[in-house]
C-alpha cells in the first residue's frame, strides 16, 4: 500500500512523499506558490519556460536532452497551474523507478540534482537571463495567451471568470496577460525570479519507492542553493459570500459557428473547508458533472437544447461554472433550462439512479486518483495550497455518507452571480 | 493456464486460450484500485475485402468504425449508459488494424464486465437506428476532413503506397457510408466478432481464472468460420508519388515525411522492426540526435516536430511530422543526413544514450493499464507478446540501425505531404 508523509526541508520548503512499489516510474515536482496577482503573473508563468531553456551546466537543449537520455529517457517539463488564489509554477518530471535501470544505477539522486538545477542555476549572460532564451519564450508565451480563444469552450469559461472576478485575484489567468508579457525583458524577468525563490512557499511531491528519508536527503542537497527565509508566504484564497441583486450580463460577438453560453454562480460562501463540502461536491455532479447528470441528460439529450452543458465546482473559491455550446437563438431557452435544472437540484427532484450515478462516478474518479501519478500530484497540489490534509480515499468515504436532502441544501447557496454568452457576428 | 514472467519488464501475464477460441490475457494488479477490460477483434478500417463460406465480400470503405458506433445499442436499451451508471467510463476505437471496446472502473468490475462481453458479442441494428447514425458519422468525417493534420497524413499515405488499402480513412467518406445497411453491419459482424478472432486483455485488482469464467458464460460456447482478408497484392519498394500538397486553413504549413519499409511477416520480427525502426529515427533526426538540434537552430523545425515507426499487416514505414516554412529542405536535410551515416555509422556514444532513454520510457509507459491492454491485443494479432520487447531490447545493435537507415531513408522510398495555407499572406 502507499504511504503518505508530509515534513518541512527548509523553513517554508515542504516536502509531500508518498511511498509506493506500484509504479515503474518516480514523480518528482517542485512548485513555487505565489499569491496571484495581475502585475506578476506573467512573468511567473514565464520563468520555468525560459529556466527549461538551459542550466549552467547544460546551457542548450541538446545537452538538457543528453543528459534526460543518460536518466533513461527522464522528462522534466515546466508547469504552471492555478489553485484558487494561488498561482503555482515549477517543474514537474517523471522518470524511470530504480528497481528497472539495466545496471542498477541509482536514478533518483541524478534526477532531483538536474530537476533543482534547472530551478536554482539558471544559464545567464551578463548576470541575468540570456536575452535570446527570453525572448523566445516570451514569443511562445504570448502565442500560447493568444491561443486560448481558438478553443472557444475554455475561452467562455475563462471570460466568464474574469468578469465575474473583475475585482478578485481569481479573475486572473494562469499565463498573465498578453500586454505584461510583453512589456518583461531579462532583467526585470531576473528580478522577479529572485524575488519568487525568496518569498514563495515551496512544495516539493514525491511518488515512488524510494524511502522518504532517502528523497528528503536527496532534495536537501539538490535545494540546498534556496535562498532561507524564514517567512515564506502561506496560500490564501479571499471568498466572496454572496452575488450582486442582479446578475451581470456580458456579451461578445466573433465569427464562430457556435454560441458559448457561460453561467457563473455564487455558493454562498461554501468551500472546500465547510463541513457540507462533499454534499456541494455532489450536488455539482448531479446538476452538470457526469454523463448522468441533469444538465447533460435533459438539457442536452432530451431537449437538444445544447452540443454539452456541463457545470464544475471552484472549490477554495466557492463558484460553479456552467459551460454550454448552443445555437445562437436558444439563448433564452437554453438558459432557463440550465437554470429550471438547477431548481429541480434544490427541490431535491434527484432520482435515486442520478444521485448513485452520480456518486459512483465521483467515487470512482476519487480512488483511482491513487492509480496515477501524475493525477495523484494535481490532488495534493490543491489540497496543499488549500492547506488541506483529507486524502482521495478519506474523501471518497464521506461522499458515500451524502443524502438526498443535503445535495439539496447545498444546491440551494447556489446565486447567479454572471452570464457571459459568446455569440456570432450579426451579418 | 498459461504465466509468463517478464522479469525486467516487471509484469505477470497470464494467458489462457478458451474453448471458443477467444484469447485471454490478464495482468493481476492486486495493488490498484482500478480494473481495466479492453475487448478487440482482428478487424480494423483497412479490412474491407474477405471471403466468409467461400464467397467473397467488397464492403464500402469506414463499416468497421460504423460497427463500432452501433454496438453500443442494446436491445434493451444502450450499454454507455448501463456502464457508466455503475461509476464505469466506456469508450472504443477503430484503427487500420482493429477495433476495440474498453472500460475502467472502481466497483462492480465483474458486473460491468459482463456488460462489455455482451453488447460487443450481441448485435442490435434496426434501420432506423443505422440511418440515424449516418448523420452523427457524417458529422464525425467532416470534422476530420478540415484537420490540416489528419489531411496531411492521409495524403502521405497515398504518396507513400500504390494500392494498400492503408491509404482509405477508417471513417470512410460521406459517399461511402451512405452504402451501409443493418444487413451489411450484420455480415461483418458474423465475419469477425467471433470469439476465435478476438482477444480480452484484462488488468486490476483481479484474478485470472475467474476473468476466464465469466467470459465463458456470456460468450458463445463454439468457435465460428473467421473470414480470409485480401489486402491485394505485395507493395514494391517505391513510393507511389515523391511529393503531394494541399491548401488548407493553416497558419504556417504543415508536413509529414514517409520513408517506405518492407513489411515484416507476423512474428516476434515484427516487434524486432519496430523496436530498431524506432532507434533508427531517434538517431537520424530525433529529439538528442545532431539533425535535430542543427534543424531546430536554423528554424527549419519547431517544437511541433513528432516522428514514429509505424506498421500494419503488409506494410511498414518512417515518419516524421511537423510544421516548417521549408519541408524540402527538410527532407533534403535528412537524406543528407542518413547518406553521413551511411559513410561514418552512428556515434557510439550517442546509440548508447539513445537506447537508454527509449527504454526508459518505454518501460515507464507500463504504468497505464491501457498500454498494457492495447498493446498485448495489437502485439497478439501480430504474432507475438508485448512484453517481450524488453527482453529483445537490449541485444538490438548498432549496425541493425545503420542497416535500416541504409535501406528505407532512400530518394525512390521517400514521399513529402504538405498542406499549405490557401493563399499567400501578406
Amino acid at each position: 500500500m502507499s504511504e503518505v508523509t508530509r515534513r518541512e526541508l527548509f523553513p517554508g520548503v515542504w516536502l509531500r512523499a508518498v511511498h509506493t512499489n506500484k509504479f515503474k516510474s518516480s514523480y518528482l515536482s517542485v512548485t513555487l506558490l505565489a499569491p496571484l496577482d495581475r502585475k506578476t503573473a506573467g512573468a511567473n508563468a514565464l520563468i520555468p519556460e525560459v529556466l527549461r531553456r538551459g542550466s549552467a551546466v547544460h546551457p542548450d537543449m541538446e545537452s538538457l536532452s543528453a543528459a534526460l537520455d543518460e536518466l533513461y529517457g527522464g522528462a522534466i517539463e515546466p508547469a504552471v497551474r492555478k489553485r484558487g488564489e494561488t498561482q503555482c509554477v515549477g517543474f514537474a518530471a517523471s522518470f524511470l523507478d530504480d528497481a528497472y535501470a539495466l545496471k542498477g544505477e541509482k536514478i533518483l539522486e541524478p534526477a532531483a540534482d538536474l530537476l533543482c538545477e534547472l530551478l536554482l542555476k539558471p544559464y545567464t549572460q551578463d548576470g541575468h537571463f540570456c536575452p535570446d532564451y527570453t525572448a523566445g519564450e516570451k514569443a511562445n508565451l504570448i502565442d500560447r495567451i493568444r491561443s486560448q480563444i481558438n478553443d472557444k469552450r475554455t475561452y467562455a469559461t475563462q471570460r466568464l471568470t474574469q468578469e465575474m472576478c473583475k475585482y478578485e485575484a481569481f479573475g486572473v489567468d494562469k499565463l498573465g496577460d498578453e500586454e505584461s508579457v510583453a512589456a518583461i525583458t531579462p532583467e526585470s524577468l531576473w528580478q522577479r525570479y529572485q524575488q519568487l525563490l525568496r518569498t514563495a512557499q515551496v512544495e516539493v511531491y514525491f511518488c515512488g519507492s524510494a524511502d522518504p528519508d532517502r528523497v528528503a536527503g536527496a532534495l536537501r542537497r539538490a535545494l540546498s542553493a534556496l535562498p532561507v527565509n524564514e517567512n515564506r508566504v502561506d496560500p490564501e484564497c479571499s471568498v466572496r459570500v454572496s452575488a450582486g441583486p442582479e446578475p451581470i450580463v456580458v456579451e461578445e460577438a466573433m465569427d464562430v459557428s457556435q454560441g458559448k453560453l457561460a453561467l457563473g454562480f455564487r455558493t454562498g460562501g461554501a468551500t472546500c473547508w465547510e463541513e457540507d463540502y462533499p454534499a456541494l461536491y455532489l450536488a455539482t455532479a448531479v446538476f452538470g458533472g457526469t454523463t448522468l447528470s441533469k444538465l447533460f441528460m435533459n438539457v442536452r439529450e432530451k431537449l437538444s437544447l445544447c452540443y454539452y452543458a456541463s457545470a464544475t465546482l471552484e472549490k477554495m473559491k466557492g463558484l460553479v461554472l456552467v459551460s454550454s455550446g448552443i445555437e445562437f437563438d436558444k439563448y433564452q431557452t437554453a438558459k432557463d433550462e440550465i437554470l429550471a435544472q438547477l431548481e429541480a437540484v434544490k427541490r431535491g427532484e434527484i432520482e435515486p439512479w442520478e444521485l448513485e450515478g452520480s456518486r459512483r462516478t465521483l467515487i470512482g474518479a476519487c480512488l483511482s486518483t491513487l492509480d496515477d501519478q501524475g493525477r495523484q500530484e494535481e490532488y495534493w497540489l490543491g489540497q496543499t495550497a488549500a492547506g488541506l490534509e483529507e486524502a482521495p480515499e478519506e474523501f471518497a468515504a464521506r461522499l458515500e455518507g451524502v443524502t438526498r436532502d443535503q445535495v439539496a441544501q447545498a444546491a440551494k447557496k447556489l446565486e447567479l452571480d454572471t452570464i457571459y454568452f459568446l455569440k456570432g457576428k450579426e451579418v | 493456464m498459461e504465466k509468463l514472467e517478464f522479469a525486467k519488464a516487471g509484469e505477470t501475464m497470464y494467458h489462457e486460450k478458451l474453448e471458443n477460441g477467444l484469447n485471454v490475457f490478464v495482468f493481476p494488479k492486486p495493488e490498484f484500485q482500478k480494473g481495466y477490460a479492453f475487448f478487440a477483434t482482428n478487424y480494423g478500417g483497412m479490412d474491407m475485402r474477405f471471403c466468409l463460406d467461400g464467397a467473397w465480400h467488397d464492403t464500402p470503405a469506414g463499416v468497421a468504425h460504423y460497427l463500432e458506433h452501433k454496438m453500443f445499442d442494446t436491445q434493451e436499451g444502450n450499454a454507455l449508459q448501463d456502464l457508466a451508471a455503475n461509476g464505469a467510463s466506456p469508450n472504443a476505437f477503430t484503427s487500420n488494424d482493429i477495433t476495440g471496446y474498453y472500460f475502467d472502473s472502481t466497483e462492480k468490475f465483474e458486473e460491468n464486465l459482463r456488460i462489455l462481453l455482451s453488447f460487443v458479442s450481441v448485435p442490435w441494428f434496426t434501420q432506423e437506428s443505422v440511418d440515424k447514425e449516418r448523420g452523427i458519422i457524417g458529422q464525425e468525417i467532416g470534422m476530420i476532413e478540415d484537420d490540416p493534420h489528419w489531411k496531411c497524413y492521409m495524403n502521405l499515405m497515398k504518396a507513400l503506397f500504390q494500392h494498400h488499402p492503408i491509404r482509405v480513412s477508417v471513417a470512410g467518406s460521406v459517399e461511402s457510408i451512405a452504402e451501409i445497411t443493418p444487413e451489411t453491419l450484420y455480415a461483418c459482424h458474423k465475419a469477425f466478432y467471433d470469439p476465435a478472432n478476438m482477444v480480452l486483455c484484462v488488468a486490476g485488482p483481479v484474478d485470472a481464472a475467474h476473468i476466464c469464467d465469466v467470459a465463458r458464460e456470456i460468450l458463445p460456447k463454439k468457435a465460428g468460420p473467421i473470414a480470409a482478408k485480401d489486402y491485394g497484392e505485395k507493395e514494391g519498394p517505391r513510393a507511389a508519388q515523391s511529393y503531394i500538397e494541399e491548401r488548407m486553413e493553416v497558419s504556417a504549413p504543415i508536413f509529414q515525411l514517409g520513408w517506405k519499409g518492407e513489411a515484416q511477416a507476423n512474428g516476434e520480427d515484427r516487434l524486432r522492426q519496430e523496436l530498431v525502426g524506432g532507434l533508427a529515427l531517434e538517431v537520424l533526426l530525433g529529439n538528442s540526435s545532431p539533425l535535430y538540434a542543427r534543424l531546430y537552430r536554423e528554424g527549419l523545425i519547431n517544437q511541433e516536430f513528432g516522428y514514429s515507426y509505424e506498421s500494419s499487416f503488409g506494410c511498414a514505414f518512417l515518419a516524421a511530422d511537423g510544421e516548417s516554412k521549408a519541408p524540402e529542405a527538410v527532407r533534403m536535410a535528412v537524406a543528407e543526413e542518413a547518406a553521413r551515416i551511411g559513410r561514418e555509422g552512428v556515434d557510439p556514444a550517442l546509440w548508447e544514450r539513445v537506447k537508454k532513454g527509449v527504454y526508459g520510457n518505454r518501460v515507464r509507459g507500463l504504468n497505464s493499464f491501457e498500454n498494457l491492454c492495447v498493446g498485448q491485443a495489437q502485439a497478439f494479432f501480430a504474432g507475438y507478446d508485448f512484453l517481450r520487447f524488453a527482453d529483445i531490447f537490449n541485444a538490438i545493435t548498432k549496425e541493425e540501425a545503420e542497416e535500416l537507415i541504409a535501406n528505407w531513408v532512400t530518394g525512390e522510398r521517400t514521399a513529402l505531404s504538405v498542406v499549405r495555407a490557401k493563399e499567400a499572406v501578406q
